[in-house]
């Protein structure tokens, strides 16, 4: 058989001819510098991706961790509904999903306000050397780690730090009435919030200036010569500039609102503020490695997933639908 | 003629605009973009300050963008430890190690999944994208290290996260965009696939493969989770950023229950503090990619918008 023939042998005709499964084995065979520089990697991806995928078995046994496989007992949806219905369980994991979806809703939407708002400033900049400055120092707190992050943060919200300065210096409060910032519950979301975008802002405006840069110099020229202010340019032809690019990336960011980080909210998180800062992914380590509830967080984390898969799967449909290109 | 006629009205426009309006708006643009950069820059600035500070001095605060009493005592005090000492080279190692594996295994199993003859492509492709939906989450993923007996190793900062799927689709993207006829005249000669990769698609895909190692470097060197969660019992394969996480913990919880480097700065009153050593650990932990990244700054933007919009 001559490459040629098998190259543009195409797979639909493979399957009718008698000699299709044989056809693939030669093909195959010519090809095993491929498979064998892929295979290896997909029996990592097995190993390391799927097993864990069967490990949610745990969630439907009483598993005993000395326990062979087929010893475990099985007792089915048992913690799912303990995580929903137990009075000593399904608060606490009631309120993490509550903090999750808070959390991550905030972080969307004061995400993609600021970076935008922060790339259509950047676009307006006429020093290109003050664009460049700005943008690299910009990105600085990305590439920091949330640990270096929740110090600093930490640093600056203490009662002797540079914020309670600041409100003592304009008046807002006196001496002795300092806030302690992370010990006030309720203002955990808004923290992490503002943290996100402290760290991420910069960082989030590169797709924004990408889309920017391709929009066509004539409309705004047309747009100066009919009298059009900057703010009016900005307003009419930069954001419907980049609007599909902002579509897409709502959507498909949508589909993470299960994800809302776990680092900023574990670094960040005290006794004090636990009851708006501990989110799904904190309740599955408290529960599963603190408390060796496997099961139960296993459970917990099960449900994270299946409900994100959804989210995800619709977000990237919906995206299809709507036109634009999908993410894959 | 009706060109020039319009150049000259633009003008005369803009210099009308620029008059007063324009002014107020560019003064707007660049107090708030200075704000930000303040605010950005303020924070590292003065963590700084404090460690190059005198651990006593810093102890009476107002210390903002200068150091009051320089002094080097923080750094000296920091890398006699041999914890520190030790974790600096275990994120080194992890990095660099973590960086070359990545980048190698990504780029081959892309070149792999770019051929479009390659009777197994839609099979590989399918099930690495699938692992982007879904995953084991927290419990399973420790009791599969547990069982493989990776804790308390260092092949458990490798192993798990060989190949991002993120990583897997830029690269592709990359090679795909890459002209038929120089991998043709490839085969042509003769070569087979590993030899194509190592040799000609490997070099030409240095700006996408610089990309994919930055972002393996920062998440590496960055990573201090994996380490709590495997490799807690083991000192020898601690990182900086554990050893810094494991001070932030200590400063938050008013019982040191827990002890050893993270508490020791205050037996030594005069010479270091636990705010001063926080500090000066802070700088450990984030300089060598504060350093880095500007250098690099061409290749994360090009892989960004690639793989963010188009993917």
């Amino acid at each position: 058989m001559d490459n040629n023939a098998t190259l543009t042998t195409s797979p639909s005709t493979l399957e009718k001819k008698p000699t299709g499964l044989k056809l693939f084995f030669t093909r195959l065979l010519q090809q095993r510098m491929l498979v064998l520089m892929s295979i290896p990697f997909v029996i990592w991806l097995v190993i390391f991706k799927y097993v864990p995928i069967w490990g949610w078995t745990i969630a439907f046994q009483d598993y005993q961790p000395g326990l062979k496989f087929s010893e475990q007992q099985w007792v089915g949806f048992k913690h799912f509904k303990i995580l929903f219905t137990d009075e000593t369980f399904s608060d606490q994991f009631l309120r993490a999903v509550r903090n999750t979806l808070a959390m991550s809703g905030i972080n969307l939407i004061l995400g993609f306000v600021s970076a935008i708002t922060l790339a259509l400033l950047l676009n307006e900049v006429r020093k290109v050397a003050f664009k460049r400055v700005v943008q690299t120092v910009s990105y600085l707190p990305h590439f920091i780690s949330w640990v270096v992050a929740a110090g600093i943060i930490q640093t600056t919200l203490a009662p002797d730090g540079v914020i309670n300065e600041l409100l003592k210096w304009i008046g807002v409060i006196d001496k002795g009435q300092e806030y302690l910032f992370l010990g006030k519950a309720e203002w955990f979301w808004g923290i992490f919030g503002a943290s996100s975008v402290w760290k991420d802002i910069g960082w989030n405006t590169i797709v924004y200036l990408a889309a920017i840069s391709s929009i066509d110099p004539a409309q705004y020229e047309a747009a100066e010569m009919d009298g059009a202010g900057r703010l009016r340019r900005m307003w009419y032809i930069t954001l419907p500039g980049i609007k599909p690019v902002v579509i897409v990336l709502l959507i498909m960011n949508i589909g993470y609102l299960m994800e809302s980080g776990f680092e900023p909210q574990y670094l960040l998180g005290n006794g004090m503020n636990v009851d708006y800062s501990e989110n799904i992914d904190i309740f599955v380590l408290k529960y599963g490695l603190q408390q060796f509830n496997f099961p139960l967080a296993t459970a917990a984390g099960m449900f994270k997933t299946v409900v994100s898969f959804i989210l995800l799967f619709s977000a990237n449909h919906i995206a299809k639908r709507m036109g634009q290109e999908r993410l894959f | 003629m009706a060109n020039l006629a319009s150049v000259s009205k633009t003008r005369k426009f803009s210099s009308r605009n620029s008059s007063l309006g324009d002014k107020i708006f560019d003064i707007i643009i660049y107090v708030v973009l200075t704000l930000l950069m303040v605010v950005t820059l303020y924070p590292f600035i003065n963590t700084l300050a404090v460690s190059l500070n005198a651990a006593a001095d810093s102890m009476k605060g107002g210390i903002h963008l200068l150091p009051r009493q320089f002094s080097l005592e923080n750094y000296k005090f920091v890398f006699n430890e041999n914890t520190v000492y030790n974790a600096t080279l275990i994120s080194v190692l992890r990095s660099v190690i973590g960086t070359i594996v990545t980048v190698f295994a990504s780029a081959m199993v892309a070149y792999t999944i770019s051929r479009p003859e390659y009777v197994l492509r839609k099979f590989v492709t399918i099930a690495f994208i699938i692992t982007m939906y879904i995953n084991g989450g927290l419990i399973p993923n420790f009791l599969l290290i547990r069982d493989l007996g990776l804790l308390d190793t260092f092949a458990v900062y490798i192993l798990p996260g060989i190949i991002g799927v993120f990583n897997l689709i830029i690269i592709r993207s990359f090679i795909e965009q890459l002209p038929d006829s120089i991998l043709e005249s490839a085969r042509i000669d003769g070569a087979g696939d590993f030899r194509t990769f190592v040799n000609i698609v490997l070099p030409l895909c240095l700006p996408v493969l610089a990309t994919v190692a930055l972002f393996s470097t920062v998440s590496q060197w960055n990573s201090w989770f994996d380490v709590f969660l495997y490799n807690s019992s083991n000192e020898h394969l601690s990182t900086l950023q554990y050893e810094l996480q494991k001070i932030l913990q200590n400063s938050n919880t008013t019982s040191s229950a827990e002890s050893g480097f993270a508490n020791s700065g205050a037996g030594d009153s005069m010479k270091v503090s636990p705010l001063s050593i926080r500090a000066t650990m802070t700088i450990v932990a984030s300089v060598p990619m504060i350093i880095i990244y500007p250098f690099l700054q061409k290749y994360f933007v090009k892989g960004m918008t690639v793989g963010g919009v188009k993917g």
